[in-house]
């Protein structure tokens, strides 16, 4: 690695323009960007930059200099190779809603924001695909396919919100993903705008297509391979039936042990969630579900499938839970009562704004069986640091969410958290795990992929980048950890604010 | 106040009360955790894709304000400006951040720092005029609508538009000239009580509005006697006024706190179990009665007091009928209609399923989904005449999910969404017939057919 950086020295960020508002060069870039996307199509001014400065993670906080809002693939590309003409650093951001800064626009330049490419190109249910452009908002598509009997399964709890080019970006899971996998699962190919400004297309609407897997490779980027324009994502049949249940148990222990048998017993559940004593108390307090208070586990268990196989795979969850000495069971055999449940599931951080002004998820990943020292761990730091800390999560994928309540305006307790999650995070590492189940690298979790990876896998790594991307140009120091240790000294670093929802 | 830390200030200090927002309690801000969420719900962005135009951006800007880090610009004020306040983002918002607590009153410090620099918007012919002497009135609209029922009647209007003669008026006029309806004669006033039928269940009094009563005299008529038909006892207070949304919402909180006043001696509280309200955008502000009178300076404790009891009194007329548990109704009619969801009704009160579950008691009525539903139409009160292009193209928007869903009736709880409804459906020349969900329960009870 240590050679390789050293020949790609004069190609570092480092090299690339700081844009100053006023100067010749920026005056000239927004001359030639506003004949691209027209006058209504940029931002440059300083006020209306602001709310662009940070996403869903808004620790670090840094302005674009110029912002646009193209509406073609050939808009993009001229703006790509305008960007490199100037020497300017430039990035992609959709909906904002990144919980790691993926949106963050290091060394300021330009923000190409994809919010009006949302439109669906081609819906093609006898071959079960969609062709639609990176700025579509993930629920608006399975809302277009209502009635169809069809659905795009990947769904973030922010799907209401969130883009397809983003979830491209991030790999993006969700309740659901235990069943039903992730993006990369979804996406059949891509067309994508190079940080050189060259269009390409990879995989395509068939099954098979020849030569190297590059749409696989280029799901999860985090926007360091360019820019996504358009997206054919599979399309997935419903379900023909659902049967939803709420789960409680006198102890996490014997929770997380009803979760371990029930996956080891053949039944993969569409969704197994895990709320624990804490924010059952905070969503009892703040919605009156009647959940019982002094409960330490709730597991919501969904499976779905064909009508005719779902009351044995129900009776063998019911049986395994009940060896679990599960306390009791409620059943949600209406579709008002399913939504009921999954309100209760998914409201559960609305509560959390009840118990504290500030709160901080975490996410980390620990193999299924190491559930229960993981969270045993996570109780002992919240002794140890005297912090309050709940958890709500993604159980079946061992998908953890510790939250972290705390004060922001209160100095010592940011420290607290920032130490706490730093440790929490660490013994996700040693339990065999991972820093991030789904809210991605992107600024946040750089300085953990140095010691998730040896120096070999990262030089590999860098070198897959460098084909795409060599100058960093493209959505800089992200993923991959800077070599310069004051690489983004530009940014500024206010307080751990809580972070949204998954 | 804020945290100097978060503070990011390069501005020169400021007065307080040249600082707008500066009173509105912080935490309120800080209840935004800048997740996006909200983003996709709301319309402006929807329609824009530009994050000052949403939500999540509108708080950063006005925190950025409060912060000092910004001026109001007026590119920063024509992005506050563009807010519907259609509390969507209230609903999609995980947690529980009031942007109607923070939009609001923030608006009313722009205006009240307008008006201290002379450049208020109050001050011009149509806030003072039309907006201020002539909305809130019934008696007076019903007058100011006279000329408009003879042209209407002689087909006068029909020859204005084709002569282009409405160019002639000022473009807030013509907006106003593009929005009248198909007037319907005015009804006589009602009784002050009327009696329930059957059993009597409840005793109830009914808000009748400004506009509404105006302009929609039959819908409050048909509302008393659904009520009635449901067991209730209906008082009609004679001395009952406009609930001041217009004023409130244009910055003007002290004449709103007038009419709330007016208000609050005309509805005896004790002798009845609710005040029905079929007007969302009235509903949402009389709910807000409480809370508005604690933003407003120097109001005595003892009307804080009362006002706060007041509000709780308000309830949607179907919200309340649903409660009740309605007496099913059973004239049949065979049409097939949609459900357009009134901002002021389903974020800012929450009330989506009811008006539906009643619909549906209807015999022969056929109710199908509309595709978004619950965004707003883009009428949002006098903001059809302040922001006129992003006004129209919502209402393009919702003109085309309507015309999707091939109903022949639209149903609304909402004055203004009725008016710019059937506006854009004028406009298109599609003969679909938009109503109160009041009018055709009404029919349903009297057994009698819709007249097209």
């Amino acid at each position: 690695m240590v050679e390789q950086t050293n020949q790609m020295m004069n190609q570092d960020p480092e090299s690339l323009e700081e844009l100053e508002s006023g100067s010749a060069s920026f005056s000239a870039l927004v001359q030639q960007l506003t004949l691209i996307v027209g006058e209504a199509g940029i931002l440059f001014d300083a006020d209306e930059l602001l709310v662009y400065e940070c996403d869903g993670y808004i620790v670090d906080k840094t302005a674009p200099d110029i912002v646009v809002f193209p509406t073609t693939t050939a808009q993009i590309s001229a703006i790509v190779k305008r960007c490199n003409q100037f020497n300017v650093p430039f990035l992609a951001r959709g909906a904002g809603t990144s919980l790691s800064g993926g949106c963050l626009p290091i060394g300021g330049g330009v923000m190409i924001v994809l919010t009006k490419m949302k439109n669906i190109l081609e819906i093609n249910l006898r071959d079960r695909y969609a062709v639609v452009e990176p700025g579509m908002v993930n629920l608006h598509l399975t809302n277009a396919l209502k009635g169809t009997g069809y659905h795009y399964a990947p769904d973030p709890s922010s799907q209401g919100a969130c883009t397809i080019g983003g979830n491209i970006a991030t790999n993006s899971g969700g309740p659901h993903t235990l069943k039903y996998g992730v993006t990369t699962n979804h996406l059949l190919g891509l067309e994508a705008v190079l940080p050189d400004g060259s269009i390409i297309e990879l995989g395509g609407p068939t099954a098979e297509v020849p030569g190297y897997d590059l749409h696989g490779l280029y799901v999860g980027n985090e926007g360091t391979f360019g820019i996504c324009t358009k997206a054919i994502v599979r399309l997935t049949r419903d379900p023909e039936s659902h049967r939803t249940m709420l789960a409680i148990f006198q102890t996490i222990g014997e929770a997380t042990r009803a979760i371990s048998e029930i996956i080891a017993a053949g039944i993969i559940p569409s969704a197994l969630e895990m709320m624990d004593q804490g924010i059952i108390q905070a969503v009892e307090e703040a919605f009156h579900f009647g959940f019982p208070l002094d409960a330490g586990a709730v597991l919501l268990i969904e499976v779905d499938g064909l009508e005719i196989a779902l009351d044995e795979e129900v009776r063998q969850i019911l049986e395994i839970c009940n060896s679990c000495n599960v306390r009791e069971i409620q059943r949600a055999d209406t579709p008002e009562e399913r939504l009921l449940i999954w309100k209760s599931r998914k409201q559960a951080f609305g509560a959390i704004g009840r118990l504290s002004p500030s709160y901080c998820t975490q996410d980390g990943v620990v193999p299924r069986t190491r559930l229960p020292e993981i969270l045993e761990f996570i109780e002992e730091t919240s002794k140890r640091y005297g912090l309050r800390i709940v958890n709500v999560f993604h159980a079946g994928d061992g998908n953890v969410h510790p939250i972290l309540l705390f004060d922001e305006r209160d100095k010592e307790q940011i420290q607290k958290v920032m130490e706490a999650s730093e440790a929490i995070l660490d013994k996700c590492l040693e339990l065999g795990g991972s820093v991030t189940g789904e809210h991605g690298i992107g600024v946040e979790k750089i300085n953990f992929m140095s010691r998730i990876f040896n120096q070999i896998d990262l030089a590999t790594m860098e070198t897959v980048r460098n084909i795409f991307n060599p100058r960093q140009i493209c959505s800089r120091d992200k993923v991959l950890p800077p070599h310069q240790t004051d690489g983004s000294s530009k940014i500024t670093q206010s307080h751990p604010t809580r972070h949204a929802p998954h | 106040m804020p945290d100097s830390s978060i503070t990011n200030s390069t501005l020169a200090p400021k007065e307080i009360e040249q600082i707008p927002g500066s009173e509105i309690p912080y935490e309120k801000f800080l209840d935004c955790i800048h997740c996006g969420l909200c983003t996709a719900a709301c319309p402006t962005y929807l329609e824009t894709g530009n994050e000052n135009d949403s939500p999540r951006g509108r708080i950063y800007l006005m925190r950025a304000v409060v912060d000092q880090r910004i001026e109001l610009s007026d590119a920063v004020k024509g992005h506050l400006d563009l807010c519907l306040d259609c509390r969507s983002c209230e609903t999609a918002c995980p947690s529980g951040v009031q942007y109607g607590r923070l939009i609001e009153p923030f608006r009313v410090d722009v205006h009240k720092l307008e008006s201290s620099q002379g450049k208020s918007t109050q001050n011009d012919w149509f806030h003072r005029w039309i907006l201020y002497r002539l909305f809130p009135y019934p008696k007076r609209i019903r007058w100011a609508l006279l000329p408009a029922r003879i042209m209407q009647f002689l087909k006068i209007d029909k020859l204005l538009e084709i002569c282009r003669l409405q160019y002639l008026l000022p473009q807030k006029l013509r907006r106003m000239h593009n929005l009248l309806p198909r007037l319907r004669p005015a009804e006589p006033s009602s009784p002050e009580i009327l009696p329930a039928l059957g059993t009597q269940r409840a005793r109830v009094a009914l808000f009748t509005g400004c506009v509404s009563e105006g302009m929609y005299s039959h819908v409050n008529r048909a509302t008393a006697r659904v009520l009635q038909a449901n067991g209730c006892e209906v008082i009609v207070p004679r001395t009952q006024t406009c609930c001041g949304a217009i004023h409130y919402h244009s910055g003007a909180d002290r004449e709103a706190l007038e009419f709330a006043l007016q208000n609050l001696a005309a509805f005896e509280l004790e002798q009845i179990d609710a005040i029905i309200v079929n007007v969302a955008g009235c509903g949402a502000m009389l709910k807000d009665y409480g809370h508005i009178v604690d933003e407003i300076k120097g109001v005595p404790t003892e009307q804080v007091e009362q006002l706060k009891q007041l509000a709780t009194k308000f309830r949607d007329v179907s919200e309340f009928l649903f409660d009740l548990g309605p007496v099913p109704p059973e004239g049949e009619i065979p049409i097939r209609a949609t459900y357009h969801d009134a901002c002021h009704l389903v974020h800012a009160q929450k009330i989506q399923n009811q008006p539906r579950k009643l619909l549906e008691l209807i015999p022969g009525l056929t109710l199908v989904p509309l595709n978004e539903s619950t965004i707003c139409c883009g009428a949002a009160g006098s903001y059809n005449l302040t922001q006129p292009e992003m006004a129209d193209q919502l209402g393009k928007r919702k003109l085309e999910n309507i015309l999707a869903t091939g109903a022949e009736v639209v149903i609304s709880g909402n004055v203004g969404c009725t008016l710019q409804i059937d506006s854009q459906l004028r406009q298109a020349r599609k003969p679909l017939y938009v109503a109160h969900p009041m009018e055709i329960l009404d029919l349903s009870y009297r057994n009698q057919k819709l007249q097209m």
